[in-house]
């Protein structure tokens, strides 16, 4: 800034704008200890917590009182039940080996996994499905392999999914529990009793799960729309359903209104949904977006404008909303209006809408023409003889509106009228009106001239 | 504890009211402390909009002018017409950049106005909160504050500022009755199906202190008509609709023509 100054150049506005997230003030303060520039490497910022804990760089001289050897020394583990011997290095101060266990031994953790006797499993155990021999396998599985199910779902000789596995486990666990428990109540809070597993919905979870991983795209894009398709359905249903009963909505707070909206909530989020009411149709658009509109305590103009536009536009493609906006352009209007008052308003919302009648109406005639066309290119013998009156009419709204059709359609209109004037319609200024005429083929000069 | 009682339609209470009778929504509401109770009738075929402008001036402080503070900015809302608004809007809060110290700014009174320092442009958040018989609920706008003009041409002046103002207006769908009672004379705001009353005093007798056609920014505000674009429409408008008359005869001239034969003497 300071260079561009003293050369007298204009300032550059974009580079300042980028710049408008970097806090003006944080560059001011700097702090004492270190330059400027390793500052401002940090970004201008201090660094939230330091990278090496300073204090750790200073132990060197702690220990010079001390005479520090390094040995290859015999440890033992009791984490093991076999002995082994096994050798480390050890740090050895003054001649004294470090006293204690592994350190790694802590780490040995496993799951208490419960024994049964045998009368234990006639009297609460048995069950139709399972054999004793294979509860039995089942529980030395769990204790050899830590609960991990998978893998003992993978050693069970016979083949038993895992939720079954699990199921077995869980519900012989709770009935141990329950029976060797003096009472029930001390066992309640014990988390296998608070929250029994349940089968049927692991089962479920499970495929569900796996449904949804193996979604592909298009499925995924589906469900996206039909959630948002659904949504809006419930909205449009509330406002409705709310704007009808005028006094229970507008207030939020009393009781008796909530509990009116909540039955709502749950009669419109019922699963199926009306393909009929996936609104296209900018009518039923309106009256929802009227609707909403009042709802609201205070809105402001631009936003109401905005959602009457919406919904005005809700049947038309993105194309053809491109479409209405170059329109608009071509015709000097502001997309936005500058000077949004109700009438501005109202006006710009009947313009778009007759735009929107406008284009739609161009694309039947393209059709129509497309379909006709096709049929009068075979003909060329015939001389129709077209009634003079009409089409002198239509020749006439022709060129009076020519200047603006110019500007609108673009070239595009041009060609149009190209093709309907062309062979087998006669009827226009050059050529003498009401005669039956060979039909001669017009060329572009021809109407550029007409036009002109 | 809280009561609803309909009404609807025309109601035998309201005869000692004025000869238009909108529809009402009679609503009681009790709160918790018991000593508030407040009686909104709600209006609700009456609209009430309070058209206002909000937006920057920013003056280039010159030689004044530090790395840090190159720009003197007021960010504002005000009445469209410069009338007060102070009786329809209870204070207004600025949210600014997180750099600047305190960056929301509460304003409690008109002119709602805040001027600042800075050298850099972002976007503020200003909160609209009502009275409590206008509207519980805040509105937020959002505007980007400038500092430097859209042509580079010259060099900048500490005289000229650079405003961008946005025309906008609050749109109140159903008011409640005691606002619409003490705003309907009020010069700011703009009450369809009354009759026209121009220059009536408001009903603040310091009527002055709050619109702002003495600020000395006011040189500066732009005069939104609303005519200007009102005319654009409307020659758009014609422009569309003789455009549609002509397509709608050409498609009807060509539904008349059969598409088949085209032997003379058909029927068109």
């Amino acid at each position: 800034m300071d260079a561009k100054d003293i050369l007298g150049l204009p300032k550059n506005t974009l580079s300042m704008q980028e710049k408008k997230s970097k806090p003006p003030k944080e560059s001011q303060r700097k702090p004492d200890g270190i330059s400027r520039e390793v500052y401002a490497l940090t970004g201008g910022l201090a660094p939230l917590m330091p990278a090496i804990d300073a204090n750790h760089l200073r132990r060197k001289v702690q220990t010079e009182n001390e005479k520090i050897t390094w040995q290859w020394l015999p440890f033992s583990n009791s984490a093991r039940k076999d002995n082994l011997q096994l050798y480390h290095w050890v740090r050895v101060v003054n001649s004294v080996p470090p006293t204690g266990d592994y350190s790694f031994a802590k780490y040995n953790k496993s799951v208490d996994v419960i024994k049964y006797t045998d009368e234990e499993y006639e009297k609460h155990l048995t069950d139709n499905t399972w054999t004793k021999e294979e509860t039995d396998q089942l529980f030395d599985l769990c204790e050899r392999f830590d609960l991990r199910f998978v893998l003992i779902a993978d050693r069970f000789p016979s083949s038993k999914t895992v939720e079954e596995l699990k199921d077995r486990y869980y519900s012989v666990s709770r009935a141990i529990l329950t029976a060797r428990a003096s009472s029930p109540g001390e066992v309640s809070g014990h988390p296998l009793l608070k929250e029994p597993y349940n089968v049927s919905q692991e089962t479920e979870r499970k495929r569900a799960l796996s449904l949804l991983l193996s979604h592909t795209k298009q499925q995924e894009r589906k469900d996206v729309e039909v959630i948002a398709h659904a949504k809006r359905i419930t909205e449009a249903r509330k406002a409705i359903k709310a704007s009808q009963e005028p006094p229970v909505p507008a207030l939020s707070e009393s009781e008796p209104v909530n509990a009116d909206k909540d039955d709502l909530t749950a009669d419109t989020t019922a699963p199926c949904i009306n393909p009929q009411f996936l609104s296209a149709n900018p009518v039923s658009e309106t009256a929802t977006a009227v609707a909403s509109l009042h709802m609201l305590r205070v809105y402001l103009r631009t936003y109401a404008l905005d959602q009457m536009v919406q919904a005005v536009s809700s049947s038309a493609g993105l194309r053809t909303i491109k479409r209405v906006e170059q329109t608009l352009q071509d015709l000097g209007v502001n997309l936005k209006p500058k000077v949004p008052t109700k009438a501005v308003c109202a006006e710009h919302l009947e313009l778009r809408k007759e735009i929107l009648t406008l284009l739609n109406l161009q694309k039947q005639l393209q059709y129509k023409e497309a379909e006709g066309s096709s049929f009068r290119d075979s003909s060329y013998a015939e001389t129709p003889g077209t009634p003079p009156k009409q089409s002198q009419r239509a020749a006439d709204l022709d060129r009076t509106f020519t200047p603006e059709s110019l500007q609108i359609g673009g070239e595009r209109f041009v060609k149009r009228e190209q093709k309907r004037k062309g062979p087998g319609r006669s009827s226009d200024a050059p050529s003498s009106p009401a005669q039956s005429k060979r039909p001669r083929k017009y060329n572009a000069s021809d109407l550029l001239n007409i036009y002109m | 504890m809280a009561e609803i009682v309909e009404i609807d339609g025309q109601s035998e209470r309201n005869t000692n009211e004025s000869t238009l009778k909108p529809q009402r929504i009679k609503i009681t509401r009790g709160s918790d402390d018991g000593d508030k109770k407040i009686l909104q009738t709600r209006l609700k075929d009456v609209e009430i909009g309070v058209p206002i402008v909000y937006g920057t001036i920013a003056f280039w402080l010159g030689r004044k002018a530090s790395e840090t503070q190159s720009h003197r900015w007021t960010v504002y809302v005000r009445g469209a017409t410069n009338e007060d608004i102070g009786a329809v809007i209870k204070r207004v809060v600025f949210q600014l950049h997180p750099s600047f110290e305190n960056p929301v700014r509460v304003v409690e009174s008109p002119p709602f106005e805040l001027s600042e320092c800075g050298w850099g442009e972002f976007e503020i958040a200003i909160s609209l909160f009502f009275h409590n018989d206008v509207c519980d609920k805040q509105l937020d706008l959002y505007h980007h504050l400038k500092l430097y003009a859209e042509d580079e041409s010259g060099p900048q002046s500490t005289k000229r500022p650079v405003v961008v103002e946005t025309y906008n207006e609050i749109v109140f769908p159903d008011p409640s009755e005691s606002f619409y009672a003490r705003i309907q004379k009020h010069p700011a705001v703009i009450v369809p199906r009354l009759p026209v009353m121009l220059n009536l005093a408001t009903e603040d007798p310091n009527g002055k202190k709050g619109d702002s056609k003495d600020n000395p920014l006011s040189q500066w505000f732009i005069n939104f008509s609303e005519a200007d674009e009102l005319l654009k429409l409307a020659a758009a408008r014609q422009q569309v609709q003789a455009h549609i008359i002509k397509l709608r005869r050409q498609l009807s001239v060509i539904d008349g023509l059969p598409l088949q034969s085209w032997k003379p003497g058909s029927n068109y």
